[in-house]
């Protein structure tokens, strides 16, 4: 196909405006030739013989006249084998590679390849004479731990395709021909490892999709137990700066219960991400034993690299997220920090002169958001099997006011929300979730009438706290007084994790549950008490063992001891259980 | 060859339009003016419309005026000529030598390949306790100093100019008052620091465009240094002006504003301009110090809440010494474990006792009755804050441990400070008999 070819006509900061003179499509992507440099574009609007492209590039040095090359094709990830363990800038540079090239600065107008060139150990699936359709599977190589899918590919239309040849087990390159299949029409198409799909469509080719009610283990305690994700759901984490965003989403990169995370590094700090590079192929997967890096993608597009590739770097993400899942695995997908995305799509939205909504957001804030986050889901393949992607994003609020239009639209659309306070980080509770606020739509490792009843603590026990403010400790009742220890000890022993400690940092789920149950027993009982030094030098007691037994070893000698100790203690003042309660055990 | 434009369409704010072709974004011209020369860049190109701002503002601008092209982006000088000189935000030189022209950079440049950073690991001394001790600074770190108008900032980054154990200070001055450089430039060159400084300086009464440049230009020439091997420290004061003029360019050029009338591309302009800190792999470091003054002591201002996002931590000055709790420097931890093995302990237990105290002071105030540990608080909350939060403090960290454990002997029991027995062993001074 002729591509049409332009001439750039205006340019607005990395906004420019290009006359063609034949066919060009929404979303297509161009280069500008400004110099010896080639720099990348994306058509986002069209008007009669004019487009406006948003360029992802810095657009200095850019003048009237400098030609335009479209390409027929919208903005692409290229998939196939050895996307895990790559960085990659958010137009899928693979960033060490282009610092082998380019030295310490990204230097503009450099594309690489994204997928490594390199072979595979090939094993075919599929026979000469089969009929496949998209996404079915023509046989597989060996990525990491995972038996990587080569796929018929998804852009192609929807139909019958018939096994012309295959090659046989083998090694072959990510690039050579492994099959040929012809098409309805008799049309003959030859089949390499990778193939490539527009970001900012979705892949859908499954069976069915399913409604997400396993839970998503990440070993938090608060997440799992209070506030649980499931495979396939959603989850947003707003939070001020300096509450602990970033260090809970690196928690649960490393601890979550999926077979790939894909982490996208969006318009947040470089430091942050150098973290994960430095830290992830030293840290082990306790699943696999295997470096944490080999089931992870990072897509880096940080806070000074430019502002439209950080719009594509959240899609990017997503789109290999789905590629993984039509292979039957479970993603975690987390991008930090939406909000910059959200302000990318802003900045454009103020280029192209369109009229603003709340705070400037454009108006089709809220549709993009629930768009994004409706690609996460569970979704059962056309071979039976079960495949899900999970979407976190944290939310940075100007000002950590969540009255704010992103904090609101994500709102709208995800299953789980893990409000970041000030208050509690400033108080040094990690993580800072915020247990009255959050909440989740999911179901998780424990009951809910029981995490309910707890829960229900919380909230007592935080009137009582404020009541005390006004009235003080004096004109407090021993009952309400032991309400509010009650919470100050559930916050302290269970919604609290210190990520420092080698065995609390990931907890995982039989020992929640089994800690939770002791929990639940001291929630629900009475005590007989006398006054209120009593009620808090046995709580203070109680506490202080019970963050011990955190740190001991899952069933070691000295767990079992100390468990035996804690319980010996609540017997003493034990009077009866709550009514309520009872009914819970 | 240079085409000569003396046809100017429009001057609407610091921004002239003309027709012209041949014009690449971003270049720069000059303008020829009754008034002298000044520069301009290009912002905008549409067809052959192309939209100008003037450094030194549009006053006085003729429609007749002559504007030239120079075919190239801004740029500034870059030897070793510049150390101890003092240039305006167009480049110009400020004190009385010679305009540099050799070795022309661009400024603004491509952002460091987030795969070649590595992770900081080198502390800066400053020889300010409430710094090197509660939250040191690090080598490649960018951090602002929130303050409150009217406080000693610049005072204090006079100060943190002359003590710091670098090679070399890059200040970038925006929106000073002429007072304020006098007092930089007088106080560096009294201690002898200026031969190892280098300063931007746009102050208040200059054009508001040329604020725009002092960051960019500051951080390419520290850029350069750094790549040189340069151990660079980056001192920019005050940020908030700077957001300030963006916010007035913004506007003139009729830009939507997106919060308090800041443009939507704030936090982005900012982040590309903290995130030059950097340490390069075998070579040297660019660590940017920054002032945000915070209109009306108000941290969810568009300024300080954007800066925050982008910076590893900041410090909060206030009542003249940097408080101790809300500062935070988030590197901290990487550098703290290898410079005394009392460091880290010491610091926690008393940043804890001096929470204790304020506690204490609260209650005093309150009309509480005072107790014996009370009594003690309220000692060493005077102790910490004359001997160790005072500004003018200046001694090495060694020295302000030892202090540190002096200032303890001198109020409590050694159990009472919470911290681990053998080093208290190690440490607690010797009662004198």
């Amino acid at each position: 196909m002729a591509h049409t070819n332009g001439r750039v006509v205006a340019v607005n900061g990395n906004m420019v405006a290009v006359a063609f003179d034949d066919a060009i499509s929404m979303n297509e992507v161009g280069y500008i030739h400004s110099g010896d440099t080639r720099l990348k574009g994306e058509v986002i609007r069209i008007n009669g013989k004019t487009a406006s492209m948003q360029v992802f590039e810095s657009t200095n040095g850019v003048a009237v006249g400098d030609a335009v090359e479209f390409t027929g094709e919208m903005l692409s990830v290229e998939l196939g084998p050895g996307l895990l363990t790559q960085i990659y800038d958010g137009l899928q540079n693979p960033l060490p590679e282009m610092a082998q090239q380019c030295g310490f600065f990204l230097q503009r107008g450099v594309y690489l390849n994204p997928i490594p060139d390199k072979d595979w150990e090939f094993t075919p699936l599929a026979k000469v004479g089969d009929k496949l359709h998209p996404a079915d599977s023509i046989g597989w190589v060996p990525e990491g731990i995972f038996q990587h899918q080569i796929m018929v590919p998804f852009s192609f239309p929807e139909g019958e395709y018939t096994v012309k040849s295959i090659k046989a087990k083998g090694t072959y390159n990510v690039r050579d021909v492994v099959a040929v299949v012809t098409d309805a029409k008799g049309e003959e198409h030859e089949l390499s490892m990778v193939f490539s799909w527009p970001v900012k469509r979705a892949i859908t080719n499954y069976e069915e999709r399913l409604r997400p009610d396993e839970p998503m283990v990440m070993k938090i305690r608060p997440i799992d137990t209070f506030l649980p994700v499931a495979k396939g759901g959603t989850f947003c984490v707003p939070g001020p700066f300096g509450a602990g965003k970033t260090v809970l989403q690196h928690m649960e990169s490393r601890n979550a219960d999926a077979d790939i995370v894909i982490i996208a590094a969006c318009g947040e700090r470089a430091g942050e991400v150098v973290e994960i590079l430095k830290e992830f192929p030293e840290l082990n997967d306790p699943k696999t034993g295997r470096s944490l890096m080999e089931r992870t993608i990072i897509i880096c597009n940080t806070s000074s690299m430019p502002v439209a590739a950080r719009e594509a770097s959240v899609y990017t993400a997503v789109t290999m997220a789905e590629y993984y899942r039509e292979m039957g695995l479970n993603v975690l997908m987390l991008a930090d920090s939406t909000s910059r995305w959200a302000q990318a799509m802003r900045e454009m939205s103020g280029r192209l002169e369109e009229i603003p909504g709340e705070e400037a957001f454009p108006a089709y804030l809220e549709s993009r958001i629930s768009s994004f986050y409706e690609r996460a889901g569970k979704v059962k393949l056309r071979n039976g099997k079960i495949g899900s992607v999970t979407i976190g994003g944290t939310v940075s609020p100007a000002g950590g006011n969540f009255e704010e239009p992103v904090t609101q639209a994500t709102l709208k659309v995800v299953g789980a929300f893990h409000g970041l306070s000030r208050e509690r980080s400033d108080a040094r509770k990690y993580p800072a979730i915020d247990p009255l606020t959050s909440w989740s739509k999911y179901v998780g490792i424990i009951p809910a009438p029981k995490v309910e009843y707890a829960r229900s603590i919380l909230f007592k026990g935080n009137e009582v706290n404020q009541m005390m403010k006004v009235v003080g400790e004096e004109g407090t009742s021993v009952d309400d007084y032991v309400t509010y220890q009650k919470e100050e000890f559930l916050d302290a022993v269970y919604l609290q994790q210190n990520s420092f400690d080698p065995v609390d940092s990931s907890v995982e789920v039989d020992r929640q549950r089994y800690t939770f149950d002791l929990l639940f027993h001291i929630l629900a009982a009475n005590f007989h008490f006398e006054d209120k030094s009593e009620v808090r030098s046995f709580f203070n007691q109680l506490r202080q063992m019970f963050l011990d037994w955190n740190g001991m070893a899952w069933q070691s000698g000295d767990f079992k001891s100390q468990e035996e100790k804690m319980r010996k203690l609540v017997e003493t003042k034990f009077a009866s259980y709550d009514k309520e309660a009872e009914k819970l055990f | 060859m240079q085409k000569v434009y003396t046809k100017i369409e429009s001057i609407v704010g610091n921004v002239i339009t003309l027709h012209a072709t041949g014009v690449r974004n971003n270049d720069l011209a000059i303008v020829k003016t009754k008034m002298g020369n000044s520069y301009a860049n290009v912002i905008k190109l549409d067809h052959d419309l192309v939209s100008l701002q003037v450094f030194a503002g549009a006053q006085g601008v003729s429609t007749g005026d002559e504007v030239r092209f120079l075919g190239h982006a801004m740029e500034v000088s870059y030897s070793d000529a510049l150390l101890g000189r003092v240039f305006d935000g167009a480049g110009e030189p400020r004190d009385k030598g010679p305009a540099l022209t050799d070795n022309m950079i661009t400024i603004g440049g491509p952002s460091v390949n987030p795969a070649k950073r590595i992770t900081p690991k080198t502390m800066i001394r400053t020889g300010i306790p409430m710094i090197d001790v509660f939250n040191t600074l690090v080598e490649s770190q960018k951090l602002p100093i929130f303050s409150v108008s009217g406080e000693p900032y610049n005072q204090l980054l006079a100060r943190i100019a002359m003590q710091a154990e670098v090679d070399l200070i890059v200040l970038g001055g925006m929106g000073l008052k002429y007072d304020d450089y006098l007092y930089f430039r007088d106080t560096l060159e009294k201690s002898g620091a200026m031969s190892r400084t280098i300063m931007f300086i746009h102050t208040a009464s200059d054009p508001t465009v040329e604020c725009m440049m002092i960051p960019d230009m500051a951080l390419a020439v520290a850029e350069r240094f750094a790549l040189d091997g340069k151990k660079v420290l980056v001192l920019l004061t005050d940020m908030t002006n700077y957001c300030d003029a963006m916010k007035e360019i913004a506007i003139t050029m009729d830009q939507v504003p997106s919060n308090r009338g800041y443009p939507g591309d704030l936090y982005s302009s900012l982040a590309s301009r903290y995130e030059k800190a950097v340490e390069f792999e075998g070579a040297g470091s660019v660590t940017i110090l920054g002032v945000t003054t915070m209109p009306g002591d108000d941290v969810t201002h568009p300024v300080p809440d954007n800066t925050g996002y982008i910076t590893e931590g900041q410090y909060y000055l206030k009542n003249g010494h940097i408080e101790p709790f809300g500062s935070l420097s988030r590197l901290k931890q990487n550098v703290n474990k290898d410079t005394r093995d009392d460091h880290r302990s010491l610091m926690d237990a008393m940043i804890k006792l001096y929470a204790q105290y304020k506690d204490t002071v609260e209650k005093k105030s309150m009309g509480f009755m005072m107790s014996d540990w009370d009594e003690k608080l309220l000692k060493y909350g005077a102790l910490f804050e004359s001997k160790l939060m005072d500004l003018s403090v200046n001694i090495p960290l060694e020295q302000a441990l030892d202090l540190g454990w002096e200032i303890l002997a001198e109020c409590f029991e050694p159990n009472e400070t919470g911290l681990k027995s053998d080093l208290i062993n190690e440490r607690w001074p010797k009662k004198l008999a």
